[in-house]
């Protein structure tokens, strides 16, 4: 066995011992991400395999993020040792960096939940006190018991107000130095205000405080925000998960012919890299030794694979299809495809419109309105004669009753059901504003291999070739990773293969093998002597047994199961659908004439999906784009929101705001659905809070607010809109049996 | 209403103390994986769990 064959075993996985970092009691310790840990019967497996390890001092598995740390003993045990075990156990394990994955969000939401803690018991213990005042208002209380309440309400709400109240009045703080306005602006205003009068009501021993409206809507606001957060953090986990467990280092030759992994970051012009069959090609570089076909699907959405040899450059994220590859590592050139999708990837992030949430736009009229209601209330006290600190009172009472409680649970609470319900669907919201982008989309725009496709060819004449003649041909193919081969292979698994002696295979050309003193050849037309036809805009093997004729397979990419259902929904939701595709002309109108797309556009490079893009929102659509290549990044990026598959490049999963899971497109559908629906609930809940607001802001603005009425309008309007919000898992779970 | 003098600090002491409770909770990673510790208490297994790795 020689070292390639050594390496391929060994897996293109990362090398862990990277990713290894040593504790303070000289401990190793390593992160990794573990595919298919659903249940609590993996989460023991996994952690009995790691804890059955000679060495390991900790394994602790988490099940909501995927994710296992392990401790041991560095002189008992290797790195590699850790994955191989778990391996071994059916579970594929890839280590990454803690400190580079989501460490920021989880501070955030962690921050959140002490904030929300603290101001959970200071509502509780505030409130408790304040029905006891106002209970004690309408009986016997005496005026030195309601001081005493009152201070003791004061001493548990100020310091949980100056805690918890930081989020909002951060953000506030931001929104106003940036000169704009968003939800928190009138959130910390009310807050700050309403405490600041209460403090002064409690020191002059007044009848009314409203300790108790600022920490409950401080409570019920962070409950949506830490919401909001957490269910962001779980797709955003999810989304990283999937990137880590491709994430693959470079099996670099030394000069002295040694082998050893390294990071494909740490890779240099000149170094000279070996690429295993089925690999993926770490950098751009230049073929040393080595004749095979690389797939550059990925990378130019081609379906075909390419024939490459000594000399020919190849593109980083390609994958090799026949035999080792020793590549040398060039310096990115400044014309390669890639340095041109990086630069158009720079360009449409420049050129994004900044897209403003419906929570801020909402504010930018809201806020405005709200405070010259104050300050108009203030002036008309004032001016029919009431004294300062009367008029002063109903002014902040106007602004406490305002105050958007309803309105900053409006959109959060929508988001984090939506979220979820995509979650179980399989689809990851990436983007905080995805689901509000996707609802405003008009027109859609699709990638074909890869996304309405499958990228993955297979047998469409198997009804005019002999049973006899696939069962020989699947039987060779068994031996080779060539894609259509792969395809040939699965079509046949079911018949009996004859015994075949000798299999082996020319890179580039295709196999040989022996039966019963005859040559079968399998392989491209020149091969096996057949004569090609490239008029199917697909792609063909040919088999020759002997001196027989040879027999013609041929190939075409499979559509996604339920791609034409999904382009007829998408057409009765009005949307406009159209294909923009990198591959060849007879192909991309083959799929588009199936599917029955009309637009469609054939060899389209990347700057001309981005020109396309840019020519429909001119036109003053939005555009949705659905794309999985690298080549359609930059698309992904420039597009008003963006949907990728999860098998689509690194690049193109980082620049999307949705991706889907598994092999339909139903989830694209699902998506939209979900995010028509989420929008019509958003404007929903506004209108439930300004009809609070309609009713609260005259007896507010008449001077009819006591603490008791506040604290009943804004709680009773923040349920209201939870509840409201609630709807959309409602609808979507009565309708989800008929679907699947 | 003297009473209040001792029930006002009782009621506040024993909110404090679900704080606190609370925070520690939060800080020694109990909340870190909800969805896991709601399946690990089906194993029947009594093993103890070894020592916690400190936050790093």
């Amino acid at each position: 066995m020689n070292d390639a064959a050594v390496i391929a075993e060994d897996g293109p996985g990362a090398d862990p011992e990277f990713f290894v970092r040593e504790t303070e009691d000289g401990q190793a310790r390593l992160d990794l991400v573990v595919a298919g840990m659903h249940c609590a019967g993996c989460l023991r497996k996994v952690e009995g395999a790691l804890k059955n390890l000679d060495g390991v001092e900790y394994a602790r598995a988490n099940l909501s993020t995927k994710r296992v740390a392990v401790r041991w003993n560095p002189s008992r045990l290797k790195a590699r040792a850790i994955i191989h075990a778990l391996a071994e156990t059916g579970f594929t394990a890839v280590p990454f960096d803690p400190k580079l994955l989501g460490t920021l969000d989880e501070q955030e939401s962690r921050s959140l939940l002490k904030a929300l803690g603290v101001s959970g018991f200071a509502a509780a213990n505030v409130m408790l006190v304040s029905v006891s005042v106002w209970s004690g208002l309408v009986t016997d209380m005496d005026a030195t018991t309601r001081s005493f309440f009152h201070w003791v309400s004061a001493l548990i709400a100020l310091p949980a107000i100056a805690y918890a109240g930081q989020p909002f009045f951060r953000s506030a703080l931001k929104a106003l130095r940036a000169k704009t306005m968003n939800m928190d602006v009138p959130i910390a205003l009310a807050v700050i205000l309403a405490t600041t009068m209460s403090l002064v009501q409690t020191m002059v021993n007044a009848r009314h405080v409203y300790f108790d409206a600022s920490v409950t809507l401080l409570f019920f606001l962070l409950i949506g925000r830490y919401l909001d957060v957490q269910a962001r953090a779980k797709a955003c986990s999810a989304a990283e998960n999937l990137l880590g467990l491709r994430a693959t280092a470079a099996t670099l030759i030394a000069p002295d012919g040694t082998h050893r992994s390294i990071a494909i970051e740490n890779l240099e012009p000149g170094m000279k890299v070996l690429v295993v069959a089925g690999g993926r090609i770490p950098a751009d570089g230049e073929i040393l030794t080595g004749m095979s076909e690389v797939d550059t699907s990925l990378v130019t959405g081609e379906s075909l694979p390419e024939q490459v040899k000594p000399g020919t450059p190849v593109f980083a994220g390609t994958l090799n299809l026949g035999a080792p590859l020793i590549i040398r590592v060039t310096k990115r050139d400044d014309d390669s495809l890639l340095a041109e999708i990086v630069r158009l990837m720079e360009t449409a992030e420049q050129g994004r419109a900044r897209y403003v949430r419906i929570a801020d736009r909402a504010a930018r009229i809201y806020s405005p309105a709200v405070h010259i209601m104050a300050a108009a209330t203030l002036a008309l006290w004032f001016a029919l004669g009431a004294p300062w600190e009367t008029s002063f009172t109903y002014a902040i009472s106007v602004l406490i009753i305002t105050c958007p409680c309803a309105l900053g649970l409006a959109v959060p609470v929508v988001q984090v059901v939506a979220t979820g319900r995509l979650l179980r669907r399989g689809v990851l919201v990436k983007a905080p504003d995805g689901l509000e982008r996707l609802a405003q989309a008009d027109t859609i725009v699709f990638d074909k291999t890869g996304t309405l496709t499958l990228g993955r060819p297979h047998l469409v004449n198997g009804n005019e070739v002999a049973q006899t003649d696939i069962a020989l041909g699947a039987a060779i193919a068994a031996s080779s990773r060539h894609p259509l081969a792969i395809a040939l292979a699965a079509h046949g698994k079911e018949l009996l293969p004859p015994l075949l002696e000798d299999v082996h295979e020319e890179p580039g050309m295709g196999l040989e093998a022996q039966l019963d003193g005859e040559t079968i050849r399998l392989g491209n037309a020149e091969y096996a002597g057949g004569e090609q036809r490239d008029m199917h805009g697909g792609s063909e093997l040919w088999l020759r047994r002997g001196n027989r004729a040879p027999v013609c397979f041929r190939f075409e990419d499979t559509p996604r199961p339920d791609a034409k259902e999904v382009i007829n929904a998408l057409k009765a939701r009005g949307f406009a659908v159209e294909l923009l595709s990198g591959d060849r002309e007879p192909a991309v109108q083959r799929l588009a004439e199936t599917l029955g797309i009309t637009v469609w556009r054939a060899g389209a490079r990347p700057a001309a999906k981005i020109a396309r893009l840019e020519e429909l929102t001119k036109e003053g659509h939005k555009v949705a784009m659905v794309g999985d290549g690298l080549n359609d990044a930059p698309a992904l990026r420039a597009a008003h929101v963006s949907i990728s598959p999860a098998d689509a490049a690194d690049v193109s999963q980082t620049a999307a705001d949705f991706i889907f899971q598994g092999a339909r497109l139903t989830p694209v559908v699902e998506a939209v659905d979900v995010a028509r629906k989420a929008r019509t609930l958003v404007f929903e809940n506004f209108g439930l809070a300004l009809a609070y607001n309609a009713i609260a802001v005259p007896l507010a603005v008449a001077g009819y607010v006591t603490p008791l009425v506040a604290a009943v309008a804004m709680s009773s309007s923040s349920i209201t809109v939870t509840l409201n919000s609630l709807r959309l898992n409602l609808a979507r779970r009565a309708k989800s049996p008929r679907e699947s | 209403m003297n009473i209040l003098i001792f029930l006002v600090p009782a009621a506040l002491l024993l909110g404090l103390l679900g704080l606190v409770a609370f925070l520690w909770s939060l800080k020694t990673g109990q909340y870190d994986d909800l969805e896991g510790a709601a399946e690990r208490i089906l194993f029947d297994d009594d093993e103890p769990e070894k020592d916690e790795p400190k936050k790093d």
